[in-house]
Formats: structure tokens, C-alpha cells, sequence
């Protein structure tokens, strides 16, 4: 009693998808010993011979010298005695690679070419699209070409797994929507897909979620089981309550607010961002308002200056300082003559101080002889608020969000990129209307960032 | 000049199957003056049985039934020798290449296969064979086998003057891993803490695509020296200078004599791994010369030489036919692990969190709409 086995090409490399045939050492009729190279792949890394898992006659040769074969697809058939080792393999694993086999050699209709979904890949990305796990259940679409052959006449690949499946009940989608809908406790099963290959995709799972499971992982975490949490004040925590506090009571705090359509900051940051010149660097709104600050502070010095008993020191550079949030708490360093740096300078200097303040690794050095400070809280998602300054310094800005809001343009509510500046003062140092000036300046420079040509 | 020539190495057997142990080697020659010709047979039985089982498992990964396979086909002798030399009591850490001493410290060759299929993580019980699982990242092992021989020196397992009672360690690395800082650290640990280790460098001169001139400007047996590791070269292609000189080293370090380093000088004949092309960085060559300085070929002359008849040899040939479809039958069988295996070994008893992923795994593989 004999049967067909087939030799599918295997991945002899680590993730390889395909192999080109080089040459062929054996030729339909001829008998083959185990372990006998039959056959010369050459595939991204290298040039391989195959030696031949069983002992048989070849049937067939089933690609030329030079074709592209992908992994998995069948090199050679040979009649081999039943019960050859190496042509008998696990049934699991004989009905998915009989599959493939059947889907190259019969390729009989469209039920060969059916789109099925993989587990997990990897490797080098195939040209032709992923080779996938055929599912048992298609098997059934064309036995009738298949009934010759054995289904454990095929050597599987190493690790090829089968999932037997009903046909009814497949579903197209990649991990992370499959997690997303059990997430959302979406059945896919129920789901349309819209996707270009027939799978389901985010929004089709978004779309079926409920509004109240759409909610249920945004649930704020359970308070801890012990009533009160004791935490030191020590270290920076520490250092940010002396600041605070010295500065509070020190210096009469006065803060006023502005609103400001910032539309046209907006479109200039993303004109930055497109820009050869600033290619690898970050772009952010809080750079305009660093140089809209720099250029109001020329126009009003006096928000730039320290107070002592004695004298008020106004200073006629900028080292500008910027509050950043750091896991172990709030430290201010500052960028030494700031006033003085090109727009792509700044841009660098700020990217290194949020780098180096991230990290933990600003210096006292970094943080000594600020002259003035932003806040940029608009990153948090919040409007607007009343800062305290930074000690030394008289004044402090605070960037809000900025959103699309509506907004008067010539008598008509439009929607605007609009947000608020805040900023507070020292009073013994800075009146009103020195405040309200360098306030409007900074505003005028977020509405239109052409002044800063001036 | 390249730091693998003209350096003195203990050689017991030339290339041409000579035996003579040099003069000033005579306290490793006295090693192999205790073997009995049962020994010599089962030196050249192991590494005929590492060969074909090499042999069989290129085959096997290049008919897809592996992920990939590790070569040793050159360094028998090295393995074979020095597994030999290592005692009952004594611990060994291995790279991953280190198939012929798995074979001298009695593990099973079909969990090297499971392991390489991925079916396994090597699946053998290192408390039972002294063996420990494959180091497969590079160097890591040497730091593990440092630190155990650290703990043997502290638990006062040294000098015992019970020599069933002492113990020491060995481990095994390639001249790549040479280069990492973990065997640097090694050496200085091992040295300061003059714990019982013997590093056994099996210098195959090629760390995948670099020659080891690349990587030292001296000679690999003396880069534990600055540390404190006194070393020696021998020739890692004779079998017996590779048990002696093994030998000798493990029972000092058992009695106190703190760590030394072997290089053994060998030839990977065949690929990094079967994912590697080594026609790519080596010349013909080069790969003649050192297949003509084959471990097993001048072993098998040696042999002839002591008398021993066609019957053996054909006898071990048979051995190894079937030893080759012994494992291409079982390799064929394996099946692959069920899903909950991988949750298994993580702690003794059940728990909860453990038993929370396996039901999220259970419920991700079900949305495929099969039955696993």
C-alpha cells in the first residue's frame, strides 16, 4: 500500500516567507532516500539545500528553477510506502498543511483563495499578503478534487497549528479590535464588518458599542482601603511648599486674564512642523508664546526684574523659565538668555529642558536666576488659572487649552483655535497697567504671530 | 597578529592521530594514564553520537520540524572531553551550542529538539543531571554559574576533605561572548571571592560573522588574568587534552585552588545557526583546514592504533543510524503544548491572577470562532 506525501517548503530561516527555487537535484521518477538533498532554495539570507524528510519516488516537481515559492506551499509529491516516517504527522496538524497543499495543487476555484485570518505572524513582510491559517471547516469546499490523497500523506511545518472551526462563525479582526470589542463587551459575532478585507474594524466596533460600555473603562479606581495616606514632606515636595508659600506672602499676587484666538499660532506651529529647518525638532504652541513673551517683555521691561528692599533690579535679558511636572513633583528650571536664541534655538533649548527635566536630571544650576516663568496648563486640559510666581521673579504666565470655540470675526460666530492668558504679577513691582500692556502685548503676538517680525 | 597563532596550547593528540604528552604537561598526561580502554571507547562513541544527532536535527529544521538548529560539528572533542572531566558532584553552566556535554551528564536529546521546536524550554531537571538549561543570551550563564560557585564557596562545600562532599562549577562560552562585560564580571567575581570555577572557553573563532581576531588582541586564555583567573590554551579538537586538562582544573578548583580559565581551541565547521550563511564571511579554505584537524577523524585513528577493530567503529555507525530515526520519529510525533501548559510552572499552587490570564487566553483563542 503506498500513498502521496508532499514536501512543503519549510521556513528555514527564522520568519522567511518565500524561497526561489535554484536547482533541482532530482527529477519526477526518481527514487529518494531520506535525508537526500533533493532540492537548492536560496532565500533572503541564504542558500539552502533541502534534504528530503521521507523515503519515496517523486511524482511530481512542483515549481521550476527560478520561481518564488512561499513558505508552506508544496515543493515536491512522492509516493511513499504507508507509515513512512516524515510523511505521517498529527492530524491536527495534517489537515491544515493537506489545506494549503490542496490550495496550491487543485487550485480549483475560489474557495482555494479565501480569505482567512492569521493568529499571529511574523517575519519579513510577504508581497503577495500574509499566509494565512486555513481554517478545516473550507477544507470541505473541494474535497471532490482532493479525495485521493491522504490527509496524513502531508509533513506539517514545525509549529503549524490547526484550529478546527465552523465556517458560520468566523470572524475578520486584528488583535488589538478584538480586545477593544471584549473590552467594550461587543459580540463580535454580531458585528458588520466594513473593513476592505471583510473585517471588522475600530469604528464598527465603536459603532456597536453601547454608550454605557463605552463608559465602563473610563471608571474611576476604587479608594484605597486604608482611610488616610501618610506621605513625607520631604525632598522637592518640600522645596515647592517653601517656594510656595515665600512667595505668597512676600509678594502681593495680583492675575488678570485674556482671551485669544489663536487660530493663526496655530497654523504657523504647523508651518514650523512642515518646514525643512525644524526637521526632528518639537513644535509646540508654548514655543510662539515663549517668543511672544520675550517680545513683550522688550516692550515691558518692568515685568522682567526682581525685587529687594532696596532696589528693583530690571533685567535686561530673558532667562526664561518654564514649569515643568516631573513624577517626583514641580521644578521651574530656565533657559539662560533666552531672549537672545534664534526660533530653532529656542525650539531645541525647550525640547532639552522638557527632556533633561522628564528624565529627573535637572541640575540647581537649571533652576538658579530665573527671570521670568511660564506654566503651560493647557496641556492638562484646563482654561485658564492664577499662578504663583516663581520667587525672584515678578511675573508669571499661565498657557490654557487651546480648542475650537466660537468666536466674533467680523460680527458673525465663527469657530475659532481660542485660549486664555493668565498671568500674575508682583504688585510692589509691576501696576496695572504694565500688567494689562505686556498681558495685551503677549495676546496680540498668540493672534497674530507676524509681530514677532517687528 | 592574530591572537589564535603561535601561542603554546596543551595537545596530547596531533592532527594525524599522534599520541605524546609534551614534558611539561605531565601532571595533565597522568589524567589520562587512569583511563581504561572502556573510556576511550565511550569518548569516541559520545562524539560520534553528537555528530549524527547534530547531523539528523540540520536535517530535521531543514525539513520545517525545527525553529531552528545550533551546529556544534567541529567542537566534539571540547564537549565530549571536558564533560567528561567534569565529576558527578560538580555543576555546569551551558551556552547554547553545548549538545555533546548534554550527551557526558545524561540529557535527554529529544528535549534539545523540544526546545529548538518550541514546544519546550529545555524541559530537563538540572538538579538531577547537573546540567542546567541552554544560556541563550549570551554570556548570562557565566554570571549564573559564577554566582552558584560563590554559594558553594560560602556554604563551605570547598575543601572539605571529603572529596564526595566537594563541588565546584563549570561554564561554557564562545570567544563572542568574550567581548561582553557579564564574563569580565565574571573573572573579577570569581577571583575576588576565589570561588571553585573553571571557565571553559570554546574559542570556534567565529562569534556568528566576526573572526576572533576581531575581537581580542591577545589570546582568550589570558583575558582573565588582569582579574586574577590564571588560564591555559589547549587544543579543543583532541579529546584528550581536553578531559585531562578539564580534569585537572575541576579537581583543584574543588580543593581550593579558586577559578581558572580553559580556551580550547576548535572550529565551528559548520553555521552560526541554520539561519546563517557562513559561505558569506569564511573561505573554503580556511573551512578544509580545519575540517582535515577533525576532532573525531584523528580520535578514530588513535583508536586503530590501540587495537581497536572495523567492528567497533561499525558498530557505532549503526548506533548512530539508529539514533537518527530514532529522534526523526519522535520529532515527527511531537505535539505541540496545550495552551495551559505555559501557566503552569509559574507558581507551585493555583493563582488568581495566573488563572485570570489563562481565562482571558481561553476566551481571545475562542473569538476565533474554533473549539482549540
Amino acid at each position: 500500500m503506498s500513498k502521496i506525501a508532499y514536501f512543503n517548503l519549510p521556513d528555514v530561516g527564522e520568519g522567511l516567507t518565500e524561497a526561489e527555487i535554484v536547482s533541482w537535484k532530482v527529477k519526477p521518477g526518481d527514487t529518494v532516500k531520506v535525508n537526500q538533498v533533493i532540492v537548492e532554495i536560496e532565500t533572503a539570507k541564504s542558500l539552502v539545500e533541502l534534504p528530503c524528510p521521507f523515503e519515496g519516488v517523486i511524482s511530481e516537481l512542483m515549481a521550476n528553477e527560478g520561481d518564488t515559492v512561499e513558505v508552506g506551499k508544496p515543493l515536491i509529491s512522492a509516493t511513499v510506502a504507508d507509515g513512512a516516517v516524515g510523511a505521517t504527522v498529527s492530524e491536527a496538524a495534517s489537515a491544515a498543511s493537506m489545506h494549503e497543499a490542496i490550495a496550491n495543487v487543485a487550485a480549483t476555484g475560489a474557495a482555494a483563495e479565501e480569505r482567512t485570518p492569521n493568529l499571529v505572524g511574523y517575519g519579513t513582510a510577504d508581497p503577495n499578503g500574509p499566509i494565512r491559517r486555513k481554517r478545516a471547516g473550507a477544507v470541505s469546499t473541494n474535497t471532490s478534487a482532493i479525495t485521493a490523497i491522504p490527509a496524513a500523506a502531508v509533513p506539517a511545518p514545525a509549529g503549524h497549528l490547526a484550529v478546527p472551526t465552523h465556517p458560520d462563525t468566523q470572524v475578520l479582526a486584528k488583535p488589538p479590535i478584538r480586545k477593544l470589542a471584549a473590552d467594550l463587551g461587543v459580540d463580535l459575532g454580531k458585528v458588520t464588518p466594513t473593513g476592505l478585507n471583510g473585517d471588522i474594524t475600530r469604528e464598527d466596533v465603536l459603532g456597536s458599542a453601547s454608550q454605557a460600555s463605552v463608559f465602563r473603562n473610563l471608571s474611576t479606581p476604587a479608594a484605597p482601603s486604608e482611610r488616610e495616606e501618610r506621605i513625607p514632606v520631604k525632598g522637592v515636595r518640600k522645596a515647592i511648599a517653601n517656594a510656595m508659600v515665600s512667595s505668597a506672602f512676600t509678594a502681593p499676587h495680583v492675575s488678570i486674564f485674556v482671551d485669544v484666538d489663536a487660530t493663526r499660532t496655530m497654523e504657523y506651529v504647523k508651518r514650523l512642523k512642515a518646514s525643512t529647518d525644524f526637521a526632528g525638532t518639537k513644535v509646540t504652541p508654548l514655543l510662539i508664546m515663549a517668543k511672544a513673551m520675550m517680545w513683550a517683555v522688550r516692550r515691558n521691561p518692568m515685568v522682567n526684574a526682581t525685587f529687594t528692599a532696596e532696589e528693583i533690579i530690571v533685567h535686561n535679558f530673558v532667562n526664561f523659565g518654564i514649569a515643568a511636572a516631573t513624577p517626583r513633583g514641580l521644578i521651574v528650571p530656565n533657559i539662560k538668555d533666552a531672549d537672545k536664541m534664534s526660533m530653532l534655538e529656542l525650539a531645541q533649548a525647550i525640547e532639552q529642558l522638557a527632556a533633561t527635566a522628564r528624565e529627573g536630571k535637572t541640575t540647581p544650576a537649571d533652576m538658579k536666576d530665573g527671570t521670568i516663568t511660564i506654566t503651560n496648563i493647557g496641556v492638562f486640559g484646563v482654561d485658564t488659572g492664577t499662578p504663583i510666581l516663581n520667587p525672584g521673579e515678578v511675573a508669571i504666565v499661565a498657557l490654557g487649552s487651546i480648542r475650537p470655540k466660537p468666536w466674533v470675526v467680523n460680527n458673525e460666530i465663527q469657530v475659532r483655535q481660542v485660549t486664555t492668558i493668565g498671568a500674575t504679577f508682583d504688585h510692589r513691582v509691576v501696576d496695572g497697567d504694565v500688567a494689562s500692556r505686556f498681558v495685551q502685548d503677549v495676546a496680540s503676538v498668540i493672534e497674530e504671530p507676524a509681530l514677532l517680525l517687528d | 597578529m592574530n591572537a589564535n597563532d603561535s601561542v603554546p596550547m596543551v595537545q596530547m593528540l596531533s592532527p594525524e592521530g599522534d599520541f605524546a604528552v609534551p614534558k611539561n604537561y605531565a601532571e595533565y598526561g597522568s589524567y589520562i594514564e587512569r583511563l581504561t580502554e572502556e573510556d576511550f571507547l565511550k569518548f569516541y562513541r559520545d562524539m560520534a553520537r553528537c555528530r549524527r544527532f547534530d547531523n539528523e536535527a540540520t536535517a530535521l529544521q531543514r525539513q520545517g520540524q525545527l525553529g531552528l538548529w545550533i551546529p556544534a560539528i567541529g567542537q566534539e572533542a571540547a564537549q565530549i572531553g571536558s564533560g567528561y572531566g567534569v565529576g558527578h558532584n560538580d555543576h555546569i553552566f551551558p551556552s547554547y551550542r553545548e549538545h555533546g556535554v548534554a550527551i557526558t551528564h545524561g540529557v535527554e536529546l529529544m528535549s534539545i529538539l523540544k526546545m529548538l521546536r518550541g514546544v519546550n524550554h529545555g524541559g530537563w531537571n538540572p538538579d538531577e543531571t547537573r546540567f542546567h538549561l541552554y544560556g541563550i543570551v549570551l554570556g548570562s550563564q557565566v554570571l549564573h554559574a559564577t554566582g552558584y560557585a560563590m554559594g558553594v564557596k560560602f556554604d563551605g562545600k570547598v575543601a572539605t576533605g571529603n572529596k564526595a562532599e566537594d563541588l565546584a562549577v563549570i561554564s561554557y562560552f564562545g570567544d563572542g561572548a568574550t567581548a561582553e562585560g557579564d564574563i569580565s564580571e565574571s573573572f573579577l567575581f570569581a577571583a575576588n571571592t576565589h570561588s571553585p570555577i573553571v571557565f571553559f572557553c570554546q574559542n570556534n573563532q567565529w562569534a556568528i560573522s566576526s573572526p576572533t581576531a576581531s575581537q581580542t588582541r591577545v589570546p582568550l586564555y589570558r583575558r582573565g588574568e588582569g582579574f586574577g583567573v590564571p588560564g591555559i590554551r589547549i587544543d579543543g579538537n583532541d579529546v584528550l587534552a581536553s578531559y585531562a586538562v578539564t580534569a585537572k582544573h575541576m579537581d583543584d578548583a574543588r580543593e581550593g585552588a579558586g577559578p581558572f580559565m580553559i580556551e580550547a581551541l576548535t572550529y565551528r565547521i559548520g553555521a552560526h545557526t541554520s539561519s546563517d550563511d557562513p559561505t558569506k564571511y569564511r573561505s573554503d579554505e580556511e573551512v578544509a583546514y580545519w575540517t582535515a584537524r577533525d576532532p573525531l577523524k584523528r580520535f578514530e585513528v588513535f583508536l586503530r592504533r590501540q587495537g581497536i577493530g572495523e567492528d567497533f567503529f561499525e558498530e557505532v555507525a549503526e548506533a548512530g543510524e539508529k539514533l537518527a530515526s530514532e529522534i526523526r520519529e519522535a520529532t515527527f510525533a511531537l505535539k505541540n503544548p496545550d495552551m495551559e501548559d505555559m501557566f503552569k510552572h509559574v507558581y507551585s499552587d493555583s493563582h488568581p491572577v495566573i488563572d485570570e490570564q489563562l481565562d482571558w487566553l481561553k476566551r481571545y483563542e475562542a473569538s476565533f470562532g474554533g473549539e482549540n
